[in-house]
């Protein structure tokens, strides 16, 4: 067999990737938000049903998947605004759009409510892409970010209260529209979806989801909307019909945390996942206070994969 | 047969939905950061050539089909059915019935090479090659038109094809022809 040496991006790409990382960091260095690094080996790890880590052979560690709680506890502590660009690393199959390791920026924003906080992104994600089309004979400029609400979406393209619709509304139309070879879905699962296959091929090039159903709430607080809905304040950032970053109006609450992460726990052993354990440590930083804030967890490569339009994930990486 | 997982499925995976043979011609992954992944494939029915996209869950599996794609001579058809040979020597023959040489019918010529796609040993469609060279048994005598501007008429071939060809083209030339397209690729004699 022919060894295969060579780097999956070219050198051309990793220059242009370089210049983009150094203007992230300058980004943040700017607007007083201090960088820090995180361990990517750490004795617990997110208990989310859908994400699963890589635990070290033969060690009680995981790699992280993402550097949230170690963030968290920075905050608990008195950092203040911190960021981190890093890799993470998530046990999902490669695609065009994936890869079991990523490089991921996370940031905090205390004071921060999940408007402000957007804007922040708007701004570096518009930033990137002037840069990129600058550097990049493909890349084109975005001049800004939409904000759609998760209802609105739905409402405006299904026709449907996401919100409110019964479960079994849910599922005859993900059926409906969708070639399902599929049992036992959730309605979170339908609704998921209906999203991707439904609604991201019709989202405007950039936008913001904003609101989403309370049972997809993770780690963000519940909050009252305008219509009196009990709505997760949550965003994620769509790019090309890509994911490309989910921001939350943080928990702050200890006790609503460990009830999140023990309903989590218990879904895993039922479905049969890896058990994770939980993260007293975190929840210990929770109950001694973590400052009112906003926090964003942004894929590098899939950004830059978009700004510098790029066909494949791997053609940003360098193996 | 074997079974396939949604993680090994991949362009040209042959599988058995709902009864049918069918061809994986796209995988996409769709995994939302915080839900179940999916995987979105777009397949080709072998049988009648539907191209359509279904949505399995991640980690199921579906029934792999005992699909072989070889290449056969074309004999000769008895109305029925239609005749090919392997080319392996073996001089072995399988008779395709109307609905597999649906796509075909129109390119077919003794001796001439197709690919034949068998499902459990049994033709389900036949393909010609790219190009065919074919002889023109009908069209309107050579007119006089003014070439530069492109001018065409219709030519009917010998497999019952009926092409646009350049006018200059007469009854008993032989032309080469993409039979993805029905396009006139140039004449072969004269």
């Amino acid at each position: 067999m022919q060894a295969n040496w060579r780097p999956s991006a070219t050198i051309e790409v990793l220059k242009q990737r370089g210049a983009l990382v150094a203007l992230i960091r300058h980004f943040f260095s700017c607007r007083g938000v201090l960088e820090v690094d995180t361990p990517v080996l750490m004795p617990t790890t997110a208990t989310d049903v859908y994400i699963d880590s890589f635990r070290v052979q033969g060690s009680p560690l995981f790699l992280q998947t993402s550097p949230e709680f170690a963030l968290k506890r920075l905050l608990a502590a008195g950092s203040g605004a911190i960021y981190q660009m890093g890799k993470v690393f998530r046990r999902d199959a490669p695609s065009k759009r994936h890869n079991p390791e990523f490089t991921l920026l996370e940031w905090y924003r205390p004071g921060f409510g999940l408007e402000q906080l957007m804007d922040e992104v708007e701004a570096l994600v518009v930033e990137v892409f002037a840069e990129a089309a600058h550097l990049a004979p493909a890349g084109t400029a975005l001049a800004s970010v939409e904000r759609l609400s998760y209802r609105e979406l739905f409402q405006h393209h299904l026709g449907i209260d996401p919100h409110r619709a019964s479960d079994a509304d849910i599922a005859r139309l993900s059926a409906e529209k969708i070639d399902l070879a599929a049992e036992a879905l959730s309605r979170t699962d339908h609704l998921q979806l209906l999203l991707s296959h439904c609604i991201e091929p019709k989202l405007p090039r950039a936008c913001f989801i904003v609101d989403y159903p309370v049972a997809q709430a993770a780690l963000a607080r519940i909050e009252i909307d305008a219509t009196g809905e009990p709505v997760a304040r949550r965003f994620e950032l769509f790019v090309d019909g890509m994911e490309l970053a989910n921001g939350y109006f943080e928990l702050q609450d200890a006790a609503e945390q460990r009830r999140r992460f023990e309903a989590d726990i218990a879904e895993r052993a039922a479905r049969g996942h890896d058990a994770v354990p939980l993260d007293e440590d975190l929840l210990a930083a929770l109950d001694h206070g973590l400052p009112e804030c906003s926090g964003v967890a942004l894929g590098v490569d899939r950004l830059l994969m978009a700004a510098l339009k790029q066909p494949t994930l791997t053609s940003l990486l360098t193996f | 047969m074997a079974t396939f997982s949604t993680s090994e499925f991949k362009g040209g995976l042959k599988v058995l939905i709902d009864g049918e043979p069918c061809s994986i011609l796209e995988n996409e992954v769709v995994k939302p950061g915080k839900g179940q992944a999916f995987n979105r494939v777009k397949l080709r029915n072998l049988k009648n050539g539907r191209v359509w996209e279904r949505t399995y869950k991640s980690g199921e599996s579906v029934e792999g089909a005992d699909v072989l794609e070889t290449d056969m001579q074309y004999l000769y058809t008895d109305g029925e059915f239609w005749h090919f040979m392997k080319t392996d020597d073996s001089f072995e023959q399988i008779a395709a019935d109307e609905a597999a040489i649906t796509d075909a019918k129109i390119w077919l010529k003794e001796e001439d090479i197709y690919t034949v796609v068998l499902w459990n040993e049994a033709p389900i469609s036949v393909t010609p090659q790219n190009f065919v060279e074919l002889e023109v048994v009908d069209t309107d005598p050579g007119l006089k038109g003014d070439t530069a501007q492109g001018g065409t008429k219709p030519a009917t071939l010998s497999s019952g094809a009926v092409v646009k060809v350049p006018l200059f083209v007469t009854i008993g030339d032989v032309l080469r022809v993409d039979t993805r397209t029905s396009e006139y690729q140039n004449r072969v004699t004269k």
